[in-house]
């Protein structure tokens, strides 16, 4: 930090130069950053799907466009995420207005509850229900089919609909949560004005409700709908039994089969591109639907919104929320753990079968500890690292506003839009040598700068929120003090955005630490983070091993949620 | 002239984690008729807008019973609750509550659309509405364009364009700047002489009622203090806190003895004043502050001289010491006593009230948190 400037004449004028001087050093550093961490990485795959050895060659773009496995692969990738979205909204709404509007008893607690989904690692919850349901083995299968003398299996989670519906179990709180928030913010006036002008309850709810919270339902849609087109984890795990591919999962398929050859991350490069494409296209398509409507919806005094008496359904629908709450989150829980202590995975769950052995394997074998210091100094470190880079990029688009700073906006959030195993593969190609011979391929670094990429956006938009609400007179009146910029800077902007700052940590250290998609195609032998670790096991078929790594995994989730949730209450964030 | 909003031992109780029990509002007895303008005035936290949406039907009652034109709607005896819907009402929010998804003319034929009032009909009635609050050529606007003023107005539009008999109106003007709030009183009653409707007028701001009602009611801690005419809340205030809260006020705690009057601590001197019958040892002595007459020394009077004088724009106002209490006097700008110059203060006709109570002052205090 520069010295004190002291309250002379001059104060202004050099200050003012300093301040000028900070201010672009501040910019530069952003652009060149955001270069690094996003332009590069993406430039690169662009460059090798459609460049080999310095010539335009588009042959390898449309071999792999025209690849019956790829062209099968995108329709799946479509197929899930079109449904995974409308039925999430649905749910998400649902359960929304339930706990919102209606006057369900033990709210509080249930809205509390409602936020485990969220938290749930989805493979992890795709890993529970193969346990269960899976077309050949599953657990509950067998035990239905024994029950009612079946012939085949009953149900086959391993199929385009088992993957829809896990990931509506899990994304739903996207939605859920965005439309919640909505309502409690909604002025309850506009409701009740319906009431008066004659509309029935239900008449209200079709027609003042739900189109004032359509920009939320939208942006949670959206939120599912990206996240669900770019998800790896589901589908690979309960996909491949049945050579069901989505676009994440074939490109990790086709490296996989190259053994990381640049071939094959060339070829893996070309379907990245028609995974962008999707991607950009439901982006767009999102734009339209939102732009058309966003209104100010947060007015008037604030008061409790008249709750809805649910009456003679109440009962039945709080059974309903507690049994969705009891299978999405419960059952799966408890078939990871009870799996965790099975001698070997096929036998009866019985107590004879229980053991702890598995645990003793798991932590033997040398990977295990090492996947746990990964992801911890993995998550640890990119949380960091992008609340402040996040920090510095937030306050040079809000407050120094530089020529371009739409650019440095845009640039920030583009990761955002962009699946992470494309993600990942624009990082080997851009960290493997190629550039400046520096080469991180296999190191842990690779993975940090992937994760620096994808969690970027999370931080600066946190940060930015924060920073609009700290109106620019006080850093001025800082300054009249007779601060200097930096002190000013220093002791009012950021104390102020501090709290932000802190939950941007934590958007970024929680799914960090439970990451599989970006991770998957980055890790080398020492670099397994903890995600890939527990992939890894049950890939091998040491699905005991896998469900004991998970129960110890979704323990440390636990622990680090009530550290974050106590951490938060006291401070209280933006 | 019938009654057309009854109100019977209306009392509703709120149990709050952090306060207990509330009385909100206790044993409410009114009548209002036909035609009326009836203002609910308080202070926040009295219960004025909670008797409100009582009669909207947002709120169930604890004891009591409502009837709107005849019709119970109301009733915790017989467990009978109309919807809001169904109770035929206007209703005029303090934030408006205009839909921003609606442009103005689907805001305001929304309640028609609801009733499935036939298409030429809807045109013809929600012209007519928009007509009468001019709002003409806004048809295709959206709220959300729209100044507070003209919001204000499309809700009023669509309180009328049903026709209904009976108008609540929640704190309409509060979220409008001084001048519109004035213009948009005058709309208000030019629209009830036209459609000739009752209405119920809830405020915290005295002189609005003032106004625009025809009765008011003055209501504090969730009880009726007084109903009657503007005119005479002003002038028969019932007691200290209705002659407060309306107007300008200034009081002296006095003591009476041996057929005396004195300022409270203070036997040296006593106050020119008629004693009540009903008078008690220590009471309160209330007047407006322009209704007391200065004069020089020599006149006779309560003898003093002038602590404090400030100039304010239409008036001089003195403090001037009665026993260690300061009276608070205004006179027009021609009466002109220096700062420290002696003189008699005269109190003409004041009204006679209990002494403090502070039992009252801690509850209302309780209140406000709430």
């Amino acid at each position: 930090m520069s010295g004190y400037g002291g309250v002379s004449a001059d104060l202004a004028a050099v200050e003012g130069r300093k301040h000028m001087n900070m201010d672009k050093v501040m910019t530069v550093i952003c652009f060149i950053l955001l270069l690094i961490i996003v332009v590069i990485p993406i430039f690169m795959i662009i460059y090798n799907a459609f460049f080999y050895e310095g010539k335009l060659e588009i042959k390898l773009f449309t071999e792999q466009l025209t690849e019956p496995n790829n062209l099968a692969a995108m329709w799946n990738t479509l197929k899930i995420a079109v449904f995974t979205t409308i039925f999430g909204t649905i749910m998400g709404v649902f359960y929304a207005w339930l706990l919102g509007r209606s006057d369900i008893p033990a709210k509080g607690l249930m809205r509390a509850l409602f936020n485990i989904p969220y938290m749930f690692p989805p493979f992890l919850g795709a890993m529970a229900w193969d346990m269960m349901f899976n077309g050949r083995s599953g657990y509950i299968n067998k035990l239905l089919r024994e029950l009612f003398h079946l012939k085949a299996m009953p149900i086959n989670i391993n199929s385009v609909w088992g993957i829809v519906f896990v990931e509506v179990s899990y994304y739903f709180p996207f939605v859920f949560m965005q439309v919640v928030s909505a309502l409690e913010r909604m002025d309850p006036t506009l409701e009740e004005s319906a009431r008066i002008a004659g509309a029935r309850q239900r008449q209200v709810i079709w027609k003042i409700t739900l189109p004032l919270v359509k920009p939320a339902i939208s942006a949670g849609a959206l939120l599912i709908l990206t996240t669900s087109l770019a998800h790896f984890g589901v589908p690979a795990i309960l996909g491949y039994a049945k050579r069901i591919y989505t676009l994440p999962t074939r490109i990790y398929e086709v490296i996989y089969n190259s053994g990381g050859s640049f071939d094959g991350i060339r070829q893996g490069a070309a379907i990245s591109v028609m995974l962008v494409v999707v991607v950009s296209l439901a982006l767009i398509l999102q734009n339209r639907i939102l732009a058309s409507g966003s209104y100010d919806i947060i007015k008037g005094k604030s008061m409790r919104p008249t709750l809805i008496k649910l009456r003679g359904a109440k009962i039945p629908l709080l059974l309903l929320a507690i049994l969705t709450l009891v299978m999405i989150v419960i059952v799966p829980l408890v078939m990871i753990v009870l799996i965790s202590f099975l001698k070997a995975y096929g036998l009866p769950l019985k107590l004879e079968n229980f053991t702890f052995a598995q645990y003793q394997k798991v932590f033997a074998a040398n990977g295990t500890m090492a996947s746990i210091r990964n992801s911890l100094f993995l998550s640890i470190s990119a949380g960091i690292i992008c609340m402040f880079l996040g920090t510095l990029i937030a306050y040079v688009v809000q407050k120094i506003k530089p020529r371009g700073s739409g650019v440095l906006e845009v640039l920030s959030m583009l990761p955002y839009a962009i699946p992470g195993t494309v993600l990942s593969i624009g990082v080997i190609l851009a960290w493997s040598g190629r550039i400046a011979g520096i080469n991180l391929y296999n190191t842990i670094w690779i993975i940090l700068v992937a994760y620096l990429a994808r969690y970027l956006s999370f931080s600066m938009k946190t940060s930015s929120a924060a920073l609009l609400q700290v109106h620019s007179s006080l850093e001025e009146a800082a300054r009249v003090c007779g601060a200097s910029h930096t002190e000013s800077l220093a002791d009012v902007t950021l104390p102020l955005i501090r709290p932000a700052m802190v939950s941007g940590f934590f958007l970024i250290f929680l799914p960090a630490m439970r990451e599989v998609t970006t991770s998957i195609l980055l890790y080398g032998p020492y670099t397994r983070t903890l995600g890939v670790q527990i992939y890894s096991l049950r890939d091998a078929g040491m699905i005991p091993q896998a469900a004991a790594l998970a129960t110890v995994a979704i323990g440390i989730i636990i622990i680090l949620n009530t550290i974050v949730t106590k951490i938060t209450k006291d401070k209280k964030g933006v | 002239m019938g009654d057309q909003i009854v109100l019977n031992h209306v009392t509703k109780r709120f149990t709050t984690k952090t306060l207990g029990d509330i009385v909100a509002v206790d044993d409410f007895n009114l009548s209002v008729h036909e035609g009326e303008c009836f203002s609910f005035l308080g202070p926040s936290g009295c219960g004025k807008s909670t008797t409100l949406r009582m009669i909207a039907g947002f709120e169930d009652l604890t004891e009591g019973e409502i009837e709107l034109c005849g019709r119970l709607v109301s009733s915790s005896k017989k467990n009978l609750y109309v919807p809001p819907e169904e109770r035929g009402l206007g209703m005029v929010f303090q934030a408006f509550a205009v839909w921003p998804h609606m442009n103005v003319f689907e805001n305001v034929a929304f309640p028609l659309r609801i009733q499935k009032v036939n298409k030429t009909d809807i045109v013809k009635r929600v012209n007519e509405a928009l007509h009468h609050t001019s709002l003409t050529g806004l048809e295709k606007v959206f709220p959300g364009d729209l100044s507070g003023g003209q919001q204000q107005r499309i809700a009023l539009a669509r309180a009328i364009v049903t026709n209904p008999k009976v108008m609540l109106l929640d704190e309409p003007l509060s979220n409008l700047d001084p001048k519109l709030r004035e213009t948009m009183r005058f709309e208000i009653k030019a629209l009830q002489r036209k459609f000739n409707f009752t209405i119920i007028f809830v405020t915290h701001d005295q002189s609005e009622a003032m106004a625009i009602s025809d009765r008011m009611m003055v209501c504090d801690m969730g009880r009726i203090m007084q109903i009657d005419t503007p005119e005479n809340l002003y002038n028969k205030p019932c007691n200290r806190f209705v002659h407060n809260f309306l107007g300008e006020s200034t009081f002296i705690n006095v003591v009476i003895k041996d057929g005396k009057v004195y300022p409270k601590g203070h036997t040296e001197q006593a106050l020119d004043l008629r004693i009540p019958d009903d008078a008690a040892d220590e009471m309160v002595v209330a007047t407006r502050p322009n209704e007391i007459a200065l004069t020089g020394p020599s006149v006779g009077g309560y003898k003093t001289h002038v602590e404090k004088r400030i100039f304010l724009t239409d008036r001089t106002e003195y403090l001037v010491p009665v026993g260690d209490q300061l009276l608070k006097v205004q006179t027009p700008h021609r009466v002109a006593f220096a700062q420290g110059e002696a003189c008699s203060v005269h109190l003409v006709d004041p009204m006679w009230y209990p002494a403090d109570d502070e039992a009252a002052d801690k509850e209302r205090a309780r209140r406000q948190l709430f």
